[in-house]
C-alpha cells in the first residue's frame, strides 16, 4: 500500500521536474547557443587574432597590449567619459525638474507626460538624421536663428570642438522624457503627510524638494542614473548616423563603441574588437561598482 | 491665493517651452518633407512649404525598396515579439511557481545576461548566424532577440506576485501545468503581457547596430538601417531623408497614442520594481 502511494508521488514529482524543465528548454537553449557561449568565445577571442576569414590564431595578451598603445582608443575613452559624465547629470536634473513640475496639482499633466514621452518612442536612428538636419551649417535651421539673432553661423557637427556637445544634445533630448516618467511614478509614491507636515512649518517648495523629495526618492534617483550610465557607456546609433567617417569631427566624437564596431565589423579585426569590447565591460563593471559603494552615502531605503 | 495662480502660470509656460524643444524636431521633419528639394535649401529657410509637395515620398520610394524594407522590418518586429512572449512566459511561469532542482542556479545564469553589455556577445553572434548560413537572410534579423533575459525577467516578477493558491485546486484536479499557464495563469498576467509587447515592439522596431551589421542587401533590410543608406545615396536630398525618418517614426508614434497609458505604465513600473 505504502509503496504504491510512495510510487504515485514520485511520479507526480517526475512529471512536474519534467514539466519545470520542458518550460525553461527554448529559452536556456537559446541563451547558451546566444548569449552564454558567446561571451566564452568574446574571451577567448581577445587572446587571437582574427582574421578578415574569421580564422583565429593565438596572439597572447598582444591586443591588449595594442590597446595600452592605442591613442584613438584612448581618445575615445575621454570621448565616452565625457559623453557620459555631461549627458547623465544634465539629463537627470533636467528629468528631474520637470517631473517636479509635474508632480504639482495643474491640469493638463497627461498631456504633458504623453508628449514628453514621444522622443523615446521614436527610432533614434531617424531623430538623429532630423538633428543632423537642424545642425546643417549652410541651410539648417539652427543658422538660420543664429543669422537672424545677429551671430555668425558655425559648423555645428563639423567642428571637432563643438560636434561632441551637440550629439549629447540629442543624447539628452531622446531621454530626458523616460527618466522622467520613471522619477514621477517614484514622486508620486511619496505620502502626501510629509508635505503636509512641512507646510505647517512654513517650508518652501524648494526647501520641501531637497528636503523630502529628493531623500525619499534616491532610491529611484539612483536607479535611474545606474542605467542612465550604462546606456550611456553604449551610445552609437546617433553618433554613426550625424558623424560620418569623413567628418572633421570624426576623431573627437568618436566612442568606445564606435571604435569596435569599427574594427570588428569595419576594418576586420576581430579580435581586438574582443578585446575593446572586454574594456568596455570591465569599465561598464567598474563605474557601477564605485556607484553602488557611493550610493550608502546618499541612498535612503526605509 | 494669487501667488500660487502665478505660480501656476509660470509652471505651464515652463512646461509649454519644453514641450517646443520636445516636438521642434517632429514639426521641422514633417515640414521639410513636403518641400521641394530647391525650397529645402532656401536661405533663409521657409517655415512651412509654399507648396505642398510629396515629392520627397516619391523618391524615397525609389531609391530604395522602401515597401519590401517596410515588411522585413514589420515582420521581424512582429516575429520577435510573438517568440519573446512565448519563450519568456514559458520560462518565467516555470522560473517563478514550478520547484525543480537547479532552478535558482540556471535563474542565475540567465539574469547574468542582463548585466552584460551588449558588445560583448556581437562578433561570436554574427560568426553564428554566419556559420548557419543566415547572413543577409530574415531570420538573421530576429534570431538572437528571440531570448530575452530581460524580458524573462520582467515576466517573472508578474508570476511572483500572484497568490499561491491559485495552482492547488487545478494541481489536484490533474491539470497539467501547460493547462494551468494558459487556462489560469495568463489571464492574470495579461498587463505585464501587455508591457513586454510593448517594450519589445519598440526596441525590435529601432534597433540599428544588429539589423545594420547582419543584412547589408537593401532587400533585407530593416528600416533603421535603411535610413543610414539613404542618407549616404542622398546626401543633399534634405527632403527625401526627412521623409524617410517620417515613414520610418510612423507606426512607433501610432502605437504610442493607441497604447500611451500602458506604454507609460510599463516604464513607470521599472524604476518602482528597481
Amino acid at each position: 500500500m505504502q509503496g504504491t502511494t510512495r510510487k504515485k508521488i514520485a511520479k507526480r514529482q517526475w512529471k512536474e521536474w519534467g514539466e519545470g524543465y520542458l518550460f525553461i528548454a527554448p529559452l536556456l537553449l537559446g541563451i547558451f547557443i546566444f548569449y552564454i557561449f558567446p561571451f566564452i568565445q568574446n574571451f577567448w577571442f581577445s587572446f587571437n587574432e582574427v582574421n578578415k576569414f574569421n580564422v583565429a590564431t593565438f596572439y597572447g595578451l598582444n591586443n591588449y597590449i595594442e590597446m595600452c598603445k592605442d591613442k584613438e582608443l584612448w581618445s575615445a575613452l575621454g570621448n565616452t567619459l565625457l559623453y557620459v559624465g555631461i549627458t547623465v547629470p544634465v539629463g537627470l536634473m533636467l528629468s528631474l525638474f520637470v517631473a517636479a513640475l509635474l508632480n504639482t496639482k495643474i491640469r493638463g499633466t497627461s498631456f504633458y507626460r504623453t508628449i514628453y514621452f514621444l522622443p523615446s518612442v521614436t527610432m533614434s536612428a531617424a531623430v538623429a538624421m532630423v538633428w543632423k538636419w537642424i545642425y546643417n551649417e549652410q541651410y539648417g535651421l539652427l543658422n538660420a536663428a543664429m543669422k537672424a539673432g545677429g551671430f555668425s553661423p558655425h559648423g555645428w557637427i563639423t567642428d571637432p570642438r563643438t560636434a561632441l556637445f551637440m550629439v549629447m544634445i540629442v543624447g539628452i533630448w531622446g531621454t530626458v522624457g523616460y527618466n522622467m516618467i520613471i522619477l514621477l511614478a517614484g514622486m508620486q509614491g511619496i505620502s502626501r503627510s510629509y508635505y503636509e507636515a512641512a507646510s505647517v512649518d512654513g517650508a518652501s517648495g524648494i526647501c520641501q524638494f531637497f528636503k523630502i523629495t529628493v531623500p525619499m526618492l534616491s532610491p529611484t534617483i539612483f536607479f535611474v542614473m545606474i542605467t542612465s550610465v550604462i546606456g550611456g557607456f553604449q551610445v552609437f546609433d546617433t553618433i554613426y548616423m550625424m558623424i560620418g567617417k569623413a567628418n572633421t569631427a570624426y576623431r573627437s566624437t568618436q566612442t568606445l563603441v564606435m571604435i569596435f564596431y569599427r574594427n570588428a565589423f569595419d576594418y576586420g579585426h576581430k579580435g581586438y574588437a574582443a578585446a575593446i569590447s572586454i574594456l568596455i565591460f570591465s569599465i561598464i563593471m567598474l563605474v557601477t561598482v564605485i556607484q553602488m559603494i557611493g550610493q550608502k552615502k546618499w541612498v535612503n531605503y526605509d | 491665493m494669487k501667488t500660487s495662480k502665478y505660480k501656476k502660470l509660470l509652471t505651464h509656460l515652463i512646461l509649454i517651452a519644453g514641450i517646443g524643444i520636445t516636438v521642434l524636431p517632429f514639426l521641422w521633419m514633417l515640414c521639410t518633407s513636403f518641400k521641394t528639394k530647391g525650397e529645402s535649401m532656401m536661405i533663409p529657410p521657409t517655415i512651412l512649404p509654399e507648396r505642398f509637395v510629396t515629392e520627397a515620398y516619391y523618391s524615397v520610394m525609389t531609391a530604395l525598396p522602401f515597401g519590401r524594407i517596410y515588411m522585413n522590418t514589420v515582420f521581424s518586429t512582429v516575429i520577435t515579439v510573438a517568440g519573446q512572449v512565448i519563450i519568456c512566459t514559458l520560462a518565467a511561469y516555470s522560473f517563478a511557481r514550478i520547484k525543480f532542482p537547479g532552478r535558482d542556479i540556471l535563474f542565475l545564469l540567465v539574469l547574468s545576461v542582463l548585466m552584460v553589455p551588449g558588445q560583448i556577445f556581437l562578433v561570436p553572434q554574427y560568426l553564428i548566424v554566419q556559420k548557419l548560413g543566415l547572413l543577409d537572410t530574415l531570420c538573421a534579423l530576429f534570431l538572437p532577440n528571440l531570448f530575452s533575459a530581460f524580458g524573462t525577467f520582467m515576466m517573472r516578477q508578474f508570476f511572483l506576485s500572484l497568490p499561491d493558491e491559485l495552482e492547488e485546486a487545478a494541481i489536484l484536479d490533474g491539470c497539467s501545468r501547460f493547462q494551468i499557464l494558459i487556462n489560469i495563469m495568463v489571464p492574470l498576467v495579461k498587463s505585464g503581457i501587455v508591457a513586454l509587447v510593448i517594450f519589445t515592439a519598440k526596441f525590435a522596431w529601432n534597433d540599428f547596430m544588429w539589423p545594420l551589421i547582419v543584412n547589408t542587401t537593401t532587400t533585407k533590410m530593416t528600416l533603421a538601417p535603411a535610413l543610414s543608406t539613404l542618407q549616404g545615396q542622398h546626401t543633399n536630398d534634405y527632403p527625401a531623408q526627412m521623409a524617410g525618418a517620417v515613414l520610418a517614426v510612423i507606426p512607433m508614434v501610432v502605437l504610442f497614442f493607441v497604447f500611451q497609458k500602458q506604454f507609460i505604465e510599463g516604464v513607470a513600473h521599472t524604476g518602482v520594481k528597481g
